[in-house]
């Protein structure tokens, strides 16, 4: 029973939800292997070699595979697929952009977003919002899935000594073609590892008024998150947003300011070790999931904590 | 050219749903049902492309039981020029749509199929991806901004990391983000007009599907429940509990 992992990267290592993703892998059990692909990859290859528990990595390197188009990258992975009963990628946006590619080609229904595994053929996932959890089995040859890294910590990135293999890259699908990107800079940690989160919601009234939440932010060390009506208003970019259909976050701290805590955010968040919620209204559903509720103004609240957290 | 826009009929999204309690599922007798959101922008995306004389037919399509006609009447009221029902069982699995889907642009040989990222019910973001494999199509999925000219789309997507411009050569499936555009209400007289609208029919077996998966849904539960913690009543109380009692800072 073999697994093959369809691992992201940054071009020197493998990123966080690839490490999830593998450790999803681990608990299914069986040889895990990993599928880097990119334009020169050689580093990133290297370093997915010594992620602890991978028995060999599969490189394609070629430069239509340089922006991980779906049309590109969805060919590798099939023709690799033979030798594997399992294949799994993280669900970022570039993993549930390729894999579903991948399924419809094996004739396989997809496992979208598991946050579970119950056994090498049965599968939890939150469906509605996260309001429900459906527990469903699979008896497709092949499975094909992707993870929730959010609900399996990552595998340690050292202690393996995979072998390194090149697949055949195939060619070039002639199909879509890279324009640009316009890659969001923000300074702090990565929001979906940080271990501190402070969000951001329309109650912050306007992007300058979202420096509150930065500030704080970055008192604490914290990631900036937002809610969707913030990013909606232009206060903050797109791949701020948590929630049901932004990023999942499960920090160890969430502080949710001036979010009304719509089923649709808290579908991305609730899983936090611990939520404060900072609104004024009494009756805002985010106070029913907050661990810690303050009934206040934000914009005297948020300063003010900033300033107990210097002095502290 | 010609659109397609799959719409799917979802419990509204502003429904707290209920998990049954023998664990087959979601409540959903008498509970507010919808047009998935995304689908609705979808619907707006292609309705906007039609206006401005880009697109020359429009034609919404749902797969499902024959209740599903009633987002299909919402579609012919926001502006769709013809709607078809696929007569389904219900809670077919994206693959299954998908197949449907491929075999409807046999017949239809739509330019382009405008279509929801994820339905907020099974919050699967497959479908458009499948149909895309299957057709052998170019994809730009999580769409917020969609450009068409001769022969091709420009879209930009929302990536994890920002912003992502790809250029598709048509036809090609885009999926819709939230941020693509705002539908509009349709107008009472439209809605009117849009009851007397024939609605074509046919069904899965018609159109020679095989709408069986090898996944089963084994059962649904409620996830388990958070508990509300305490108020504080001032910063420095929360401060104090944050360090002290759950030491997280
Ligand atoms: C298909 C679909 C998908 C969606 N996906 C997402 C998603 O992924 N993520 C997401 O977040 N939302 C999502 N939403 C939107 C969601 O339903 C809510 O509309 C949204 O989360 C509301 O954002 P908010 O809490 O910032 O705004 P509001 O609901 O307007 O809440 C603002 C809050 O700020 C408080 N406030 C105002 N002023 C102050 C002040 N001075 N001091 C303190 N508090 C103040 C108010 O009391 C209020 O509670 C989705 C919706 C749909 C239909
Ligand atoms: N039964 C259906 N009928 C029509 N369109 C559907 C159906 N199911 C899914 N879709 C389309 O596929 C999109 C993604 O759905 P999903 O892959 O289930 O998250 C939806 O937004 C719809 O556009």
């Amino acid at each position: 029973m073999a697994i093959l992992v369809y691992a992201e990267h940054d071009g020197s290592a493998l990123t966080s939800g690839a490490l999830s993703a593998l450790a999803c892998a681990q608990q299914i059990g069986g040889e895990i292997d990993v599928l880097v692909t990119g334009s020169g990859v050689d580093e990133a290859a290297a370093a997915a070699a010594k992620v602890a528990g991978v028995r060999k990595v599969l490189v394609a390197d070629a430069s239509h595979l340089e922006h991980h188009l779906a049309e590109n990258v969805a060919p590798v992975i099939e023709a690799v697929a033979a030798d594997y009963e399992y294949i799994l990628a993280a669900a970022t946006t570039s993993g549930k952009n390729i894999i579903p590619r991948v399924a419809a080609r094996l004739d396989v229904q997809q496992i979208s977003d598991i946050s579970g595994v119950e056994a090498p053929d049965t599968f939890v996932r939150p469906i509605y919002a996260g309001n429900a959890l459906a527990t469903v089995r699979s008896e497709d040859p092949k499975k094909v899935i992707t993870v929730r890294t959010t609900s399996f910590d990552p595998v340690a990135a050292e202690g393996g000594e995979a072998t390194v293999e090149s697949v055949d890259p195939g060619a070039d699908a002639g199909l879509t073609q890279f324009v640009g990107a316009e890659v969001s800079s923000s300074e702090g940690p990565e929001l979906t590892t940080a271990r501190i989160v402070v969000s951001g919601g329309r109650g912050l009234g306007s992007a300058e008024n979202f420096k509150l939440i930065e500030e704080l932010a970055e008192e604490l060390g914290a990631a900036v998150g937002a809610s969707r009506a913030a990013v909606d208003a232009g206060y903050v970019p797109n791949d701020y947003q948590v929630g049901q259909t932004g990023k999942v976050v499960a920090p160890d701290l969430y502080i949710a300011i001036g979010i009304s805590g719509a089923i649709q955010h808290m579908a991305g968040m609730k899983e936090s070790k611990v939520i404060v919620a900072i609104n004024k209204d009494p009756e805002a559903p985010i106070f029913e999931a907050a661990d810690y509720g303050l009934v206040a103004d934000l914009f005297e609240a948020t300063p003010e904590l900033k300033k107990a957290l210097t002095a502290a | 050219m010609k659109i397609l826009v799959p719409v799917k009929r979802v419990v509204d999204a502003y429904v707290k749903v209920r998990v049954r309690s023998d664990g087959s599922g979601v409540e959903t007798n008498n509970i507010k049902m919808s047009m998935n959101p995304f689908d609705e922008i979808a619907v707006e995306e292609a309705v906007r492309l039609k206006e401005a004389g880009t697109a020359s037919e429009v034609i919404a399509v749902t797969i499902g039981g024959s209740q599903a006609q009633e987002q299909l009447r919402t579609a012919l009221a926001m502006g769709a020029d013809r709607a078809m029902l696929v007569e389904a069982d219900e809670g077919l699995q994206p693959l299954a749509v998908a197949k449907t889907l491929n075999a409807v642009c046999d017949q239809e040989s739509p330019d382009m199929v405008i279509m929801g990222k994820q339905a907020i019910d099974d919050d699967a973001n497959q479908t458009g991806q499948m149909l895309a494999a299957l057709r052998g199509w170019a994809q730009g999925t999580f769409i917020s901004a969609l450009e068409v000219g001769e022969g091709e789309a420009t879209i930009t997507r929302e990536i994890d990391g920002g912003l992502e411009k790809l250029k598709l050569p048509l036809p090609a499936i885009v999926t819709v983000d939230l941020r693509l555009n705002e539908p509009r209400y349709p107008k009472l007289p439209n809605i009117m007009k849009a009851k007397k609208k024939p609605i074509e029919q046919t069904t899965t077996a018609d159109l020679g599907v095989e709408t069986s998966t090898g996944l089963t849904q084994v059962r649904v539960e409620e996830p388990p429940a958070r508990k509300g913690g305490v108020k504080v009543d001032s910063v420095a109380e929360l401060v104090d509990k944050l360090k002290n009692e759950a030491k997280v800072i």
